[in-house]
């Protein structure tokens, strides 16, 4: 009994210490983002609150939650109040299959490197991925507003046809693996990281990861210049801060999940593991930031040629060709 | 549809020439100065024709220049001026009071263009916002200035608005009568 | 009552009401969200039987995809509520109620009389590979017969598609 309370209370540590810090790294990231956006563009950015504008993400939770909620005329009101909590938990939850580091020993007792090692992790990610696109969907209409109804209907139909893109770009990582739990993929690469022998997959799940997060040439749904703010076009204060909060966790999920697929996860020399899945988080999210500022926008019948005529005839030949490869190699 | 002429290799490498043009582009910017001009630090010297806070000017005798005339007050798209007509024992008009209402100022400048005399102006001094909006109400006092803004030499009644004294073709820009009994040019 | 049989009960619950409030919802996009969170309740209560392959299955194609292709149609459609007037009202839900009857006659007279229906079935807990393997070594045949009747249907979807695209494009050509 009281080993079983032990680990109860291990993993409740351990789910808040890995909230509360993916919590801070998205806030941080928004910071980074904005920063390095900024020195990419030649501007400075935030720099006023705090030393060099580090305490921005503080006053930016401090106004989005002082601010009023406004719930549009005609709204559906329950929808229009849960759908942002729709995409801030999904992003939240995709990250519980994600491991981390190598694990540790506390009393004698392991503390594996991640919260949850699920033996379909794999298909955990896709299921939150395409839950994710409720809140979109949902929130567009709910809003009862001509701009967020077709950002919703554009977040849906971009985010359905990415999925199918984004697993068939995935496949060959399981091949290779032999498993769909992330933890077993990271052992896999022991000795070399999937990037080297599997660029193609890597470029794939890169490219429409992006689309599935919305990211830059990719944000259709919440077209500026077209749409106002797309599906959260209607939300203020917090909820609107949810589904911005839900898009940042996100992009860090997306550099974790590239990271344990194709980098080799928390595997790396001389520094702990720990230290090295966070690098490699951080370089991913940096080469999106990059990506952003360097590529305009897409247009919407431009994505969906891109996804169904390009991308996924080309995942199912990557998928052919490792395959193949696969049963030369073994045979 | 132009730039997609040419064989598949050249389309490709053309597009590919642009992502990577773009993305060197944007990475060596990250190594530039900055071409932010930080405000409270640093702050920029704003033309002389720049709207923002508006005064009442007098002319080069020290005299108001406003004739409380009301065009400004007519024009203005947000009724945001406000004033009282009076008339001196000479003959000159005055405004006994004079108020703008800068919270709900535009900055548009038509008052400036609609006003015949040169007395209201619009001035670059822009930092002038205030936590509670009554304290935005300038009376009179707050926007009259003893100088005359843009022009400092400008007189309306040395060109109308008084009885004229002097022989004609002696005023200011006025041109020498034409003599009507001779054609020489 | 164990912790799980707890679970279970909860879930079957949870999955019955959603079920039921998504048939008598008469705003179509609530159906859609009841019917969403019915299928996760039966994806969870597939994990909790032990086959955690199957539940997430459900999750990606039946409440993932599925279900966002019909929010999408709805969201498109801008269907008016449509309200029903009581007249016949028993008329209608008739025929409806007549097979609900019979299948659940059916069922009672399975679980009295079938012989298995005392013994549990041992619970499987079917991992990717061993279903994988199950599917593609002993029921190929099936999965390629499967296959090949979406191929038919895809490759209808698109002739159907094709046809409209073109008159779309031609008609403003007829029109000087």
């Amino acid at each position: 009994m009281s080993t079983w309370t032990a680990g109860l209370i291990i993993l409740i540590v351990k789910l808040a210490v890995v909230l509360v810090v993916l919590l801070l790294l998205a806030a941080y990231l928004v910071y980074a983002e904005r920063r390095l956006l900024a020195r990419l563009q030649i501007r400075l950015g935030p720099n006023r609150a705090g030393p060099w504008g580090l305490l921005q993400p503080l006053a930016d939770i401090i106004k989005l939650l002082t601010k009023e909620d406004t719930v549009p005329a005609g709204a559906d009101r329950p929808i229009f109040l849960l759908a942002p909590a729709v995409v801030a938990g999904t992003a939240l939850l995709i990250f519980a299959v994600v491991p981390f580091g190598a694990g540790w020993q506390w009393q004698g007792r392991p503390i594996p490197g991640v919260i949850s090692d699920l033996n379909v992790g794999l298909l955990y990610v896709f299921a939150l991925s395409s839950l994710g696109v409720y809140g979109v969907a949902l929130g567009g209409w709910a809003s009862n507003s001509k701009y967020s109804l077709l950002g919703g209907i554009r977040g849906a139909a971009q985010m359905i046809s990415y999925e199918l893109a984004l697993g068939l770009s995935l496949a060959p990582v399981v091949m290779a693996a032999g498993s769909f739990s992330l933890v077993d993929i990271v052992q896999a690469q022991a000795n070399y990281p999937f990037l080297l022998t599997q660029p193609l997959s890597f470029l794939l799940f890169l490219i429409s990861g992006m689309a599935e997060i919305k990211r830059i040439p990719f944000d259709i749904p919440e077209a500026e210049n077209e749409l106002v703010a797309g599906y959260h076009t209607e939300y203020s204060g917090m909820r609107f801060g949810l589904y911005f909060l839900g898009e940042y966790v996100t992009m860090v999920v997306l550099g974790g999940l590239v990271a344990v697929f194709f980098l080799g996860g928390w595997r790396g020399p001389w520094l702990p593991p720990l230290v090295w899945f966070f690098v490699k988080v951080g370089a991913m999210v940096l080469v999106m930031i990059w990506i952003r500022a360097a590529l305009p926008r897409l247009r919407y019948d431009q994505l969906m040629m891109f996804c169904w005529k390009f991308l996924i005839p080309l995942a199912l030949l990557n998928i052919m060709a490792v395959g193949g490869l696969l049963l030369w190699a073994r045979a | 549809m132009n730039q997609q002429r040419g064989n598949f290799l050249q389309v490709f490498f053309r597009a590919v020439t642009g992502l990577v043009d773009s993305f060197a582009i944007v990475l060596l910017h990250l190594f530039r100065r900055p071409i932010t001009e930080e405000y409270p630090e640093f702050k920029r010297v704003l033309p002389a024709r720049a709207r923002a806070r508006i005064i009442l000017t007098r002319d080069p005798e020290g005299e108001e220049r406003c004739v409380a005339c009301f065009l400004c007050s007519a024009v203005c798209p947000v009724s945001c001026i406000s004033m009282v007509a009076a008339e001196r024992e000479d003959g000159r008009r005055w405004a006994p009071w004079f108020r703008i209402n800068f919270a709900r100022c535009i900055y548009c400048g038509l008052c400036e263009e609609a006003c015949p005399t040169l007395a209201i102006q619009l001035t670059p001094h822009f930092e002038f916002c205030e936590y509670d909006i009554l304290t935005l109400v300038a009376e009179k006092e707050d926007l009259l200035v003893d100088h005359g803004g843009k022009n400092r030499e400008y007189n309306f009644y040395r060109h109308a608005g008084v009885a004229m004294v002097g022989a004609k073709g002696t005023h200011a820009s006025e041109a020498p009568p034409v003599d009507l009994k001779s054609n020489m040019p | 009552m164990t912790l799980y049989a707890a679970i279970f009960y909860l879930l079957g619950l949870v999955t019955v009401a959603a079920t039921v409030l998504a048939i008598t919802r008469s705003n179509l996009v609530h159906a859609v969200v009841y019917l969403v969170i019915s299928f996760f309740g039966t994806a969870m209560l597939f994990y909790l039987l032990g086959a955690p392959f199957v539940a997430l299955l459900e999750v990606i194609i039946y409440a993932g995809a599925i279900m966002v292709l019909f929010l999408f149609i709805i969201m498109m459609l801008r269907l008016e509520e449509h309200r029903q007037n009581g007249g016949a009202l028993v008329r209608r839900w008739l025929p409806a109620l007549v097979l609900a009857g019979v299948a659940l006659g059916s069922l009672i007279l399975l679980i009295i009389a079938a012989p298995g229906s005392a013994n549990l079935l041992p619970a499987a807990a079917a991992s990717p590979l061993e279903f994988g393997r199950a599917l593609y070594q002993r029921h190929w045949f099936a999965v390629e017969v499967v296959s090949f009747l979406l191929l038919v249907a895809l490759v209808g979807a698109l002739y159907l598609g094709r046809r409209e695209a073109e008159t779309l494009i031609a008609s403003p050509k007829e029109e000087p």
